[in-house]
């Protein structure tokens, strides 16, 4: 497939990410289109390492190129899941104190 | 040797930095006498010594140069320390260390109810004054006389402001270091043009180069070199500090007015002779000054009641005779005339002193009166004076202004007849002083009439010295009419002026003619004695004056001229940098610049606003503006 068929796939999945995190209040929503926007990376990223891997192929006997871009997307993944876990333990604090998961609420560092 | 004295030279201006340096620096530890001894003492063997050297210039007719050390020494340039010793500068050595002399001697009296630090403080001033001057007079080139030129300034700045606690005082001694500083500069800029055209400043180097100069370059150099001279010897335009000088002790007033300071000018001109013989616009231009200056102060003094005043602006006025004499081309006459009036100036002076000692700092001559029987021997002193600077033969006054006027009729009749007026006028004032100090009834306070005391030993020998020679001292120039060959001061400094007078070819009147001029000058001026005499003894002028009189005891109003046309502009001028270019432009712009950043804070403040979804808006307007910019750019 075309590498621009990803690309308008990826924006797509982004700007829906951002989009969602600038327009709504609730705070697992905003958290879900973060995950969005993440995966929309990790998409970009995979189909431009596939992409490079095609052309370099050519010159590269040994046939261990184009990995280099996947495993990082392991990476993001890993740091996504730890950081869902912090930012879920944010939300069921916040939950806890105020009773609401609506961000505007959350608009002093302290009480 | 011959030069034994001469090449010693160096001490006559060493022993009095020598007596300025003890006295200035122990004058907490050293009593009165010891400071006077000081003093006067080194005046007194620099004096000597003068004297010595004096007597060996009269046998050797060609100029002496010791050299101390290389003051610059560049590629190009090279100015040597050195002292010139020929006629002209040892007249002048004898002139100041001897008159300057007997006024450390008075001052020792006159001064006496100073403290001991402050009286310490004088004498090493008036030391330090004489030294400058000895600089002026004996450095072999412009570079030295220039710094003793701003010496004598600074040391007059100093005696002027000596009582520095009044505040008047203060302002006149600014004055006249302001009025000099102007001059200097004149003063500088024809050093520097001399040095360019010449590339030398050396006396001896200059003069015989002269004559291949051309006129326009050197009637620039001589008239900038007459700006200075305009600052220094009191003329036309710069001459309003002189009078005002008299805020310092009356001793000091001697100093500036006879012995030093403002002879600095004409010495000046006399030195560099052939420079003002070879352009005559500088020659005219100095007549007309001089002239102009001599009338206007003479009118002045008609009308002034301050008994220093009217001196001052006598002195003022015979600086105009000098300068008279040198535009004409009779140096010796100036020079002559420098001499006596250093003599009968400085007896006016400090026979004033004396007057102002008696009656208990009164300087106005309409408190004054009969002080005659009171103070047998100033008066008789002061009498001298008034003689001598009046003109009437045989004292000296007459010898040297008749050879200034007699060498402006060789110039024009008219400028003959102009000075005639303003000598007229000399006569007139000063006998107006004479009578209403010294004749008539004593106008003053009991207090004072009973305190009248004549003054000490101390300050009459001075007097009674000063006399001597006021009445004497002209006939070493009896002009050639009387006695053939007798005019001593003429042959004495004929190598000095030999150039010039090569160079001028005066036409001689006759005998004849300078019979009648002689006779109708000492009639009228005996005429106008004798009227002044009678008129101001019986019946002085004690009104306020009025109309054309107002006039004149205000000055003209020159002071009040300069200040509407110089000082107020000027005033203005600051005034305006103050207020717009200091307080709005520069402080405008610092503050504005932190108003600027204080209310650009108060409106970026309302960014933190707390709300989660406006940070992130922001972030994403920021990231949107990045990728954007980016793109245009790298595309």
């Amino acid at each position: 497939m075309p590498i621009h068929y990803y690309i308008v796939l990826a924006l797509a999945l982004f700007s829906i990410g951002v989009t969602g995190v600038l327009t709504r209040r609730n705070a697992i929503i905003i958290f879900m289109c973060v995950e969005l926007m993440l995966n929309a990376v990790n998409l970009l990223l995979v189909a431009f390492s596939k992409m490079h891997a095609a052309k370099l192929a050519a010159f590269d006997m040994a046939g261990n190129v184009g990995a280099e871009a996947q495993i990082f997307v392991f990476f993001i993944m890993v740091v996504a899941a730890a950081e869902v876990s912090v930012g879920l333990a944010i939300i069921v604090m916040m939950y806890r104190n105020i009773h609401s998961v609506d961000v505007n609420f959350l608009n002093r560092l302290k009480h | 040797m011959a030069n034994s004295f001469s090449s010693l030279v160096y001490w006559v201006p060493l022993l009095p930095l020598i007596g300025f340096l003890i006295n200035g620096l122990c004058r907490n530890y050293l009593s009165k006498s010891l400071t006077g001894i000081i003093g006067s003492g080194v005046i007194l063997i620099s004096f000597i010594l003068s004297v010595l050297i004096f007597n060996e210039t009269r046998a050797e007719s060609d100029a002496l140069i010791v050299k101390l050390f290389d003051f610059i020494n560049t590629n190009d340039l090279k100015i040597p320390f050195a002292f010139q010793v020929d006629r002209l500068s040892a007249l002048f050595l004898l002139i100041i260390t001897g008159v300057g002399f007997l006024i450390h001697l008075y001052s020792t009296a006159y001064m006496h109810e100073e403290s001991d630090v402050h009286f310490a403080r004088y004498f090493a001033y008036l030391n330090l004054f004489v030294f400058n001057m000895l600089l002026l007079v004996l450095g072999a080139n412009y570079l030295i006389m220039f710094i003793g030129w701003e010496g004598v300034g600074l040391c007059s700045y100093l005696l002027i402001g000596y009582w520095f606690k009044n505040v008047d005082y203060g302002a006149a001694a600014r004055k006249a270091f302001v009025m000099n500083r102007i001059g200097d500069l004149g003063f500088l800029l024809g050093l520097f043009f001399l040095l360019q055209q010449f590339g030398t400043l050396n006396y001896v180097s200059i003069m015989p180069a002269a004559t291949g100069a051309s006129v326009a370059v050197l009637t620039t150099i001589t008239l900038l070199l007459f700006v200075g001279a305009t600052g220094k010897s009191a003329q036309i335009p710069l001459y309003t500090w002189l009078p005002d000088a008299m805020a310092g002790p009356t001793p000091v007033s001697a100093l500036i007015h006879a012995a030093t300071m403002v002879t600095a000018g004409i010495y000046m001109i006399a030195r560099s002779n052939i420079l003002y013989t070879l352009s005559p616009v500088t020659q005219t231009v100095v007549t007309v000054i001089g002239l102009a200056t001599a009338l206007l102060a003479a009118t002045i003094a008609l009308k002034q009641n301050d008994i220093k005043k009217v001196l001052a602006y006598s002195t003022v006025s015979q600086l105009g005779y000098m300068f008279v004499g040198l535009g004409v081309g009779a140096y010796t006459g100036a020079v002559f005339h420098v001499m006596t009036h250093a003599f009968f100036k400085a007896l006016l002076f400090l026979g004033a002193g004396s007057v102002i000692h008696a009656m208990h700092h009164e300087q106005d001559i309409r408190k004054m009166g009969g002080l005659a029987k009171k103070l047998p021997h100033t008066h008789w002193t002061f009498l001298v004076g008034c003689i001598a600077i009046a003109g009437i033969p045989p004292f000296s006054g007459f010898f040297s202004k008749d050879e200034i006027l007699i060498g402006a009729y060789n110039v024009s009749p008219i400028l003959y007849w102009i000075g005639l007026l303003g000598a007229l006028m000399t006569a007139f004032y000063m006998f107006r002083l004479y009578a209403t100090t010294f004749r008539g009834s004593f106008r003053g306070t009991h207090e004072q009439e009973h305190h009248l005391h004549e003054s000490p030993l101390s300050m009459v020998l001075p007097l009674i010295v000063l006399a001597l020679l006021a009445i004497v001292s002209g006939f070493i120039g009896i002009p050639e009419l009387f006695a053939k060959d007798a005019h001593w001061l003429q042959k004495y400094l004929a190598p000095v002026f030999a150039q010039s007078n090569e160079l001028a070819h005066a036409h001689h009147i006759t005998h004849e003619t300078e019979y009648i001029l002689l006779g109708v000058s000492i009639t009228l001026i005996l005429v106008v004695v004798v009227y002044a005499w009678k008129r101001f003894a019986s019946k002085p002028d004690l009104s306020e004056p009025s109309g054309f009189g107002k006039l004149l005891s205000n000055k003209w109003y020159v002071d009040e001229l300069y200040a509407a046309i110089i000082s107020k502009p000027l005033e203005q001028l600051s005034s305006f940098t103050l207020k717009f270019v200091e307080k709005k432009s520069i402080d405008g712009a610092v503050n504005g610049t932190g108003k600027l950043v204080q209310w650009s804070a108060r409106q970026i403040r309302f960014w933190q606003s707390g709300q989660v979804g406006n940070y992130i808006l922001w972030m994403v307007v920021g990231l949107v503006a990045v990728i954007v910019l980016m793109t245009t750019i790298f595309s």
